[in-house]
């Protein structure tokens, strides 16, 4: 993730909430590393997460966050590296706390609720170490901030995506863990529902206070419902930090290229401006350029919304419009510049423009962009 | 979704406009009504002698401890059966044990012999004149633990059919959701109480159908009790039938105490069937293997000492039968042979020939005379070979004298006993074919029974067939209604094995024997090849 040669003055984006004060962090990974046989699923992973925040590890297929995920709740054993939980180690080289010790609760995938027991039943299932009066409070209590209330004695077969999750979430939320985690969370269910979960489970977490760790490889949902979001790529962290920050500054090309639809805009630095096939600019443009750097070549990251195309002649035009894309409330307009990159740009109404038409490209971006050293 | 299911729903409740003609149903009722003309026949005998009579004849007569003898039996089977079958399957499951894959084969594998092939081999073996005997005599061993009678009926029972629960309790465990396991896990249950509370209740629905299995095969096993000399049901009616001194009606009414009890244990079974659906798991997540260590020697030893004596005494007593006969086992002839495949084959034609009215019909129609139908056809896989084959004497003797002990009235309890087999496999093979197929081909221009020849037809031929095959070679090893029924002077191969037993030649046994094993392991395969067709 580092910029190789060029440096910029805010290589590392400040954390928004100040600096991390080790007495609230909660969980901690040190160095893991997971292999099976001779594939490296996670590769020296280190991160902390805070007191009653939702971390969300973003990634492709692939990308060991599900392994990660399980290496925290203590379905699998790190190789290398130490966890901690609430100050104490749960695993590293000659330590290893199991599963049911650990007091860290998990929502599965597809839930998975135990289909011999009623949904009071599922609630209760891990309050082993109470009294049934007091277990029985604590399972009212639960289905009420689930918004279950009443729906007890039903069996999980009766119950819709939504309210399986609803069970699943009280489920591991009742014997009170130090952290949970949330598997793909919301990938079992249709996308109407998705949405109006995403909230719902965000505000099921914050009243209960709980501390939370999710994985998912939707970012939408990452942005929407995280405190912090931690992309990961093929085993390895690649950013982690406020989803504005980690949105609007991704660190890495490859964070660039996993959020949004991004674009790259090829351009070479010059002692006052920056000069792209679509215009010069200031250098200013660019977000955290130091001085100095006449001549290089970067790549300016450009997102839909940050360009307009104008039908032009073909004297004025920066390239032609190679594909329409409709999206329901707008267009975006995949234009090919004469010098080969493809960029899009996002437009609230159908203009009329169509395939092979020769554009001018604007940049109506009103913030500075984000840039990679030009690759190759 | 839910207003398309109710919508479904109300649909297969009054049968939509794609319901198949009135002349398939009138088809499919009338194989029905045909197949269970035995169950007419018997009850028809027992109120001629008026159920006063036969109400008498239970206090008379033992049948009370007949009926006590054959639960005893049911019960040490049935418990028997469970505590080989279930460690068998949760060790070639869910645990390291080495050799996983060989031992899951070995555990299935007592299916292939005949449960009389079995017990007569054990009684070679074990018996008071037997091999062991024999080999201990010189010892000075003049006595061992007699073989005949409840303990060595239910060890040889146990002893094949405890493959019932092993294969029901490994599916079972196979379609386990091991997510649920590790769900458990995290939620402070360590492995042993989320097996308590997560797997047990999840798999016993499994073991429970295996064990009704085992035990309605306890229940209508008529070999083994014959060999082994315990009186049950099955034996006393076939024993009962051929004597004279009985009282009238005597066997009509162990039939009829042997079919109320038959009637409970499938109550049970369809009990547990209609719990099921609620226990189907959709993920697939194999739990993590359980570590042996040190158990895995006992767990080897249980194992192996299974194998020995399932399938080691069985086919080492045949082989030595054999080796010791020299060219005595040539004695039979050939015709013996001859008599069974022919049998066997007309009772697979009959049989597939009657099952594509009944299947094609449940397979497409929802509605209740469908359903009851294809239920009615698998009366005769409920009903135990010796009732079937005496409610066949009887309605012979009663209203067609020339057909008693003749070849078609045997053909005709063949496909009354198997029939069920051709019926379900044709069933799934029509349910594989998208209806909207036959749809299209009438919408080309072909007639209902055009698009079925030239359609369905040729796309489940497949289906039909493996029907076919498992008819003809459940057939060839049928015991009690080939030696009720066989005309006077037919001899087939299981008939031959029956009367060299009495007459205690065993080498003479030894080829029939062993082709009979060699069929049943030929059944087998062609049930998994049709699992996996239609998986």
């Amino acid at each position: 993730m580092a910029d190789s040669e060029l440096t910029t003055d805010a290589t590392v984006e400040p954390d928004t909430d100040g600096p991390t004060d080790a007495a609230d962090t909660v969980l901690e990974l040190d160095g893991v590393t997971k292999r099976y046989g001779t594939e490296t699923a996670v590769s020296d992973l280190t991160l902390s997460v805070r007191d009653g925040e939702l971390l969300t590890l973003l990634g492709p297929s692939g990308c060991g966050k599900t392994t990660t995920l399980r290496m925290l709740a203590g379905l699998e054993r790190p190789s290398e590296g130490v966890i901690s939980l609430a100050d104490e180690e749960v695993a590293g080289p000659s330590t290893f706390v199991e599963a049911e010790s650990r007091g860290v609760g998990i929502v599965f995938q597809d839930f998975a609720l135990f289909p011999h027991l009623s949904v009071r039943e599922n609630v209760a299932f891990g309050l082993t170490d109470r009294d049934d009066d007091a277990a029985d409070e604590r399972v009212d209590d639960l289905l009420d901030l689930v918004d279950m209330p009443g729906m007890g004695d039903r069996s999980p077969d009766q119950l819709s995506g939504g309210q399986q999750q609803r069970v699943a979430l009280a489920r591991s939320l009742a014997p009170e863990p130090d952290i949970l985690l949330l598997d793909e969370p919301f990938s079992n269910l249709d996308v109407r529902l998705r949405v109006e979960m995403r909230e719902e489970v965000r505000r099921i977490l914050k009243e209960a206070g709980v501390t939370a760790v999710s994985v998912t490889h939707d970012q939408e949902e990452a942005l929407s419902i995280s405190d912090r979001v931690a992309v990961l790529d093929d085993g390895q962290i690649e950013q982690v930090g406020d989803p504005e920050a980690v949105f609007e500054h991704p660190e890495s090309r490859f964070v660039a290229s996993f959020l949004g639809q991004a674009g790259f805009l090829s351009a070479r630095v010059g002692t006052g401006t920056v000069d792209t096939s679509i215009g010069s600019y200031d250098r200013s443009l660019l977000q955290g350029l130091a001085d100095g750097y006449a001549g290089a070549m970067v790549d300016v990251l450009v997102r839909p919304d940050d360009l307009r195309a104008v039908p032009a002649t073909e004297a004025d035009a920066d390239g032609t419009i190679v594909r329409r894309q409709y999206t329901g409330p707008s267009f975006i307009y995949h234009v090919e510049l004469d010098n080969g990159d493809v960029v899009r740009c996002l437009h609230n109404h159908a203009e009329d423009m169509t395939v092979g038409a020769p554009v001018a490209v604007d940049l109506v971006a009103d913030h500075s962009l984000s840039w990679y050293p030009k690759q190759g | 979704m839910a207003g398309s299911e109710r919508l479904a729903r109300l649909r297969d409740a009054v049968g939509g406009d794609d319901e198949p003609g009135l002349s398939l149903a009138v088809l499919a009722g009338a194989v029905a009504a045909f197949v269970s003309l035995p169950l007419v026949g018997l009850l028809v005998r027992a109120s001629n002698y008026g159920f006063g009579h036969l109400a008498g004849l239970l206090t008379e007569t033992g049948s009370l401890g007949v009926l006590a003898n054959s639960l005893v039996l049911v019960f040490w089977v049935t418990l028997g059966c469970v505590l080989v079958g279930v460690p068998l399957a949760v060790l070639t499951v869910q645990t390291d044990l080495p050799g996983r894959r060989f031992w899951t084969v070995v555990a299935a594998l007592p299916l292939v012999v005949p449960s009389y092939i079995g017990a007569f081999t054990f009684v070679s073996a074990f018996g008071p004149r037997g091999d062991l005997a024999d080999a201990l005599a010189p010892l000075g061993v003049e006595r061992i633990p007699a073989i005949y009678g409840l303990h060595g009926t239910a060890l040889v029972l146990i002893l094949f059919t405890y493959p019932y629960v092993f294969l029901t309790t490994r599916a079972a465990l196979l379609s386990f959701d091991g997510t649920l396991v590790e769900a458990a896990r995290t939620l402070n249950h360590s492995r042993w109480a989320a097996f308590k509370r997560v797997t047990v209740p999840q798999i016993l629905p499994g073991v429970t159908a295996g064990a009704l299995l085992a035990a309605l095969y306890a229940l209508s096993d008529f070999g083994t009790p014959s060999i082994m000399r315990y009186e049950v049901f099955t034996q006393q009616i076939y024993v009962a039938q051929r004597s004279l001194g009985v009282p009238e009606g005597y066997p009509a009414l162990l039939s009829m105490q042997l079919l109320a009890v038959v009637a409970v244990v499938l109550a049970l079974e369809s009990r547990i069937g209609e719990g099921d659906a609620s226990y189907v798991s959709r993920g697939s997540r194999q739990p993590g293997r359980i570590t042996l260590g040190a158990w895995k020697w006992p767990a080897l030893a249980f194992c192996a000492a299974v194998g020995v004596l399932s399938l080691g005494v069985p086919l080492g007593v045949l082989a030595w039968w054999f080796e010791q006969a020299g060219s005595a086992v040539f004695e039979f002839e050939p015709v013996v042979a001859w008599n069974s495949l022919k049998v066997a084959a007309a009772a697979a034609l009959a049989a597939s020939l009657l099952a594509l009215p009944v299947a094609g019909y449940a397979a497409r129609s929802t509605s209740l005379f469908a359903t009851l139908t294809d239920r009615l056809t698998y009366v005769g896989y409920a009903i135990p070979g010796v009732v079937v084959a005496l409610a066949l004497l009887y309605l012979s003797t009663e209203f067609t004298q020339s057909l008693y002990k003749t070849v078609p009235l045997l053909v005709f309890a063949y496909v009354v006993r198997f029939l069920p087999q051709a019926v379900g496999t044709v069933r799934s093979s029509v349910l594989q074919v998208d209806p909207k197929l036959t749809e299209a081909a009438r919408t080309l221009g072909r007639s209902p029974l055009g698009a079925f020849r030239n359609v369905t037809l040729p796309l489940i031929a497949p289906g039909v067939a493996a029907g076919a095959a498992l008819v003809f070679l459940t057939t060839m090893k049928e015991l009690p209604a080939t030696l009720m029924l066989s005309p006077i002077g037919f001899e087939t191969l299981v008939s031959y094995i029956w009367l060299v037993r009495g007459a205690g030649s065993y080498g003479a046994a030894a080829i029939p024997a062993l082709v009979l094993v060699g069929v049943s392991a030929l059944s087998m395969v062609v049930i998994l090849a049709q699992e996996r067709y239609n998986g």
